[in-house]
């Protein structure tokens, strides 16, 4: 019954989306403002029906309902419940059930809290979201039913993947979603705004709280997905530039991208053109992004089931939206009116060489993923890795973030580079400092970690400076914001820096009562012992091991036996010390009593997520002063519309 | 390809030039009223033509599948210079004097403690039945062992080299056992085969066979 329901439910979503699409393009004139009533309703209740599709595919997983197809291909009555309950998105359909719902309910939450686009501009948009959604549902409907019932009861499910059964995967996926297919918004605000010739400073100041709720989901969903890689697959690494990993950081590119530009439109009402592009290609990269993934026409380790027809679907769905928006783009941009001008040093100027250079790093990306796609039409079979990505995007994010430094300590319209120079000249020097002193304490350090960590110092201190000189109190929570993400992203980039500068490995084959030595560390391997769990078995390594003559702790890192699917997994054991990670692995027996050991110090690694984590923290406090400024506005706007004395005659 | 990246290129060309003859012609209709009015320039195109361009990719890819097989970079290139001793005392050694002669020869990678080796055992024996030559490679392997392995399962070998350290599966880019080689008259490598040999493999292998010895 509850498969039923649920395929139910995401019937009727379907047919309102059908519905609120034809009325909203009906209705996207002016002076037909009145049909909102009825638009909007239906976009909320499109929402709340797709949420109801989801929830019962989620009861399904939990229940173990081994009569429906998916269940028994991706969840086991073994499972701990976490896991059946992360099982309902860790394949095909339930993920892109739960991408369509994500969409649906951006969708309602437009139409429920959006109140100060121009009406038409907002029917616009909501026709444009439902249009989004239907082709999805379509998707979902005829090409991958989550709800399908298996002719056959088996005994039980086959299982999820192994690698997927951990507490990271359980919200990584919806965090990433909520970024990922949120940013529909803005590309729904674009098309809209496109429509009705409505792009200006009240349009970007409607859209900037959006971008800002998905930007923050999807940088977080990001730095979760690194840090689970990087504990989850035992290499030691936290970015592989899989093709993946790759579909989500082209749309954090391209929404941080926009998150800046969008603050021009809306402060200064420039880069009309630009903004509206940005839109529209961030919510794209996503769609590529998914294609990319479903189609199976690049290998990742994250590929789900492939299927030419599932791909060929998407691929005319992508068409279809991308292309049509790019063509209105194309079509109507001209008619936006040029914004105003600035100079080149100035708050806008920065930002335009911010969006410039997040852009040509998008462009990288988007060309490292894609070449092979390329060279192979052409009869050349490659595979570009992390030496091309690093070396080719490196210098740019460097850049990047220098100015990223800088920009914030200059005013609008036009200032003085001078001045500007003189303010970060003790920044700077500090820098040099840093360099200098890498090279001769460290001089085997490579040329980008170094230049990486001269980067992360002064800059960390430069995105502290628009405090200075400011009553740290009366100081808006959006500034707050700014300074926590850009102090993030710096901290960030000394972790990235440092790990590569400095980590040490060692690769061992131990006998019980070995002694190793790693950085700080001395590491006894005391023997393997057998462990079982829930729904595996392992082979755990004991080490203990000490940090200089400090306390003995021990580390257990597992080579894990899944029953359902079998499959061997490696479980890391990492000790995270306050300037860094101790990560060690336990690999093959070498059949003589031996063991495969592996074992990396891994100095500052964690302020790669703790600054990814502050990043994500700095947008949700902008996110909330934006929202606090609009609502006081809106408040004074409706004090006098309803006469009722200001605050100043009270006092 | 070729064809579906200039049809993308000559799609967006005409768009734009219908587009602007249509201008002419129709000064007075409305819909081309409303699309003149945007003032298009071609530039504003180049977004769309990009993306039209990636689909097109994207779609060929979608619609020619391709082999996912990773070919090795030796693949034409000439067999490097080797000796290997004989694994089995009244067996000749694996050299590579005896390539390039005008044959074509198999190099088979094996090893006793591989048990992917037993599974591809009756194929390599049809293979021989055939008159293909095969030398074998026994990686890390001792007499005994490998004497064993062949009184078991078959001996479809011409000569076995011992690799004791696996110098020569690293020379000529051989990730693990079982794999197998073809090596023209010439001494060039014409065809790797990764992984132990399936029946369905036969047909392949012939053929690269009779390629080899073109």
């Amino acid at each position: 019954m509850i498969a039923e329901a649920g395929l139910a439910a995401l019937w009727f979503a379907a047919a309102l989306s059908l519905l609120q699409m034809g009325l909203g393009w009906a209705a996207v004139r002016p002076g037909n403002d009145n049909l909102l009533r009825l638009v909007r309703p239906l976009a909320v209740a499109q929402g709340l029906l797709a949420g109801i599709s989801f929830l019962a595919l989620i009861w399904l997983f939990l229940e173990t309902d081994l009569s429906v197809k998916l269940v028994v291909a991706n969840s086991h009555s073994d499972k701990p419940w976490l896991y059946k309950f992360a099982g309902a998105w860790g394949n095909h359909e339930g993920s892109m059930l739960l991408w369509v719902t994500v969409l649906a309910v951006a969708g309602g939450a437009v139409a429920l809290l959006e109140r100060k686009l121009r009406k038409d501009t907002l029917i616009g948009t909501l026709a444009a979201q439902a249009t989004i959604s239907l082709g999805f549902y379509a998707f979902l409907l005829f090409a991958s039913n989550p709800f399908e019932r298996s002719p056959v009861i088996p005994i039980d499910g086959q299982g999820l993947n192994p690698l997927l059964q951990d507490p990271g995967l359980a919200f990584h996926p919806p965090t990433l979603y909520f970024g990922y297919v949120g940013i529909s918004v803005a590309f729904s605000f674009a098309v809209g705004a496109l429509v009705t010739r409505d792009v200006g400073r009240d349009f970007a100041q409607a859209m900037r709280p959006w971008v800002l709720g998905a930007w923050i989901f999807l940088t977080l969903g990001i730095t979760a997905g690194s840090y689970w890689a990087y504990y989850e697959l035992g290499w030691g690494g936290w970015w592989f530039w899989d093709p993946v990993e790759n579909a989500s950081l082209m749309p954090w590119l391209a929404a941080t991208a926009l998150l800046h530009s969008v603050t021009v439109l809306a402060t200064r009402d420039a880069l009309r053109a630009w903004t509206v592009m940005l839109a529209v290609v961030a919510f794209s990269m996503s769609m590529i992004g998914t294609f990319l993934v479903r189609s199976g026409i690049l290998t990742s380790v994250h590929a789900f089931a492939v299927d030419p027809q599932r791909g060929s679907f998407i691929l005319m769905l992508l068409c279809l939206y991308i292309g049509g928006a790019l063509a209105l783009f194309a079509l109507r941009v001209s008619t936006v009116r040029e914004g105003a001008p600035f100079r080149v040093v100035s708050r806008e100027g920065s930002l335009v060489l911010n969006n410039l250079l997040l852009t040509i790093i998008l462009c990288l990306v988007m060309l490292g993923t894609l070449y092979p796609l390329l060279t192979e039409a052409f009869g050349t079979k490659i595979s570009v890795g992390p030496p091309w990505f690093n070396t080719v995007s490196a210098p740019f994010a460097l850049l990047l973030v220098i100015f990223m430094g800088m920009g914030p300590l200059l005013k609008w319209r036009k200032d003085d580079g001078n001045k500007l120079l003189k303010r970060v000249a003790v920044p700077l020097l500090l820098g040099a400092a840093t360099a200098l002193l890498i090279v001769i304490v460290a001089p085997d350090v490579h040329l980008l970690p170094m230049l990486g960590l001269a980067v992360a110092v002064p800059v960390a201190l430069m995105s502290l400076m628009p405090l200075v000189g400011r009553n740290l109190r009366r100081t808006p929570l959006i500034i707050w914001g700014m300074v926590a993400a850009h102090f993030g992203i710096a901290m960030s980039l000394a972790g990235m820096a440092s790990e590569s500068a400095f980590s040490k490995e060692v690769l061992v084959s131990a006998r019980p009562g070995q002694v190793s030595e790693i950085g700080p560390f001395t590491v006894r391997f005391d023997g393997a012992e057998p462990v079982a769990g829930q729904n595996w078995t392992a082979i755990a390594g004991r080490m203990t091991v000490r940090r200089g003559e400090g306390e003995e702790f021990v580390m257990l890192p597992e080579a894990r036996m899944f029953s359902d699917p079998v499959t061997a997994t490696s479980e890391a054991a990492i000790e995270t010390h306050w300037d860094g990670q101790l990560y060690t692995v336990i690999g093959e027996p070498d059949g003589q009593g031996a063991w495969q050991l592996r074992l990396w110090w891994k100095p500052a690694v964690t302020l790669i997520w703790f600054g990814g984590s502050l990043v994500a923290i700095g947008g949700l406090l902008a996110l909330l002063g934006r929202v606090m400024r609009r609502r006081s506005a809106r408040k004074s706007v409706t004090d006098e519309a309803e006469g009722v004395p200001g605050r100043e005659a009270l006092a | 390809m070729k064809l579906l990246i200039i049809a993308s290129i000559l799609l967006v060309v005409v768009l734009v030039g219908g587009f602007a003859a249509l201008r002419r012609l129709y000064p007075d209709s409305k819909a081309v009223a409303w699309l003149a009015e945007s003032k298009t320039r071609p530039i504003l195109f180049v977004p769309l033509a990009l993306f039209l361009l990636i689909g097109g990719f994207a779609a060929y890819k979608l619609s020619n599948p391709g082999d996912t097989f990773i070919r090795s970079r030796l693949i034409g290139k000439e067999l490097p210079a080797f000796t290997l001793p004989e694994a089995l005392p009244n067996r000749l050694p694996v050299r590579r004097a005896d390539f390039g002669r005008g044959e074509p020869r198999m190099i088979n990678i094996f090893a006793s403690w591989c048990v992917p080796c037993i599974a591809e055992a009756p194929q390599l024996m049809e293979l021989a039945r055939r008159g293909i030559p095969i030398d074998a490679v026994a990686i890390r392997d001792r007499p005994e062992d490998i004497a064993r392995f062949l009184g078991q399962w078959g001996d479809p070998y011409r000569n076995i080299g011992a690799d004791r350290d696996a110098s020569l599966q690293l020379a000529i880019g051989s990730s693990g056992v079982p794999e197998t080689y073809i090596v023209d008259g010439g001494g060039i490598i014409r065809y790797q085969h990764i992984g132990a040999i399936n029946p369905s493999d036969m047909t392949r292998l012939t053929e690269e066979f009779e390629k080899a010895r073109r």
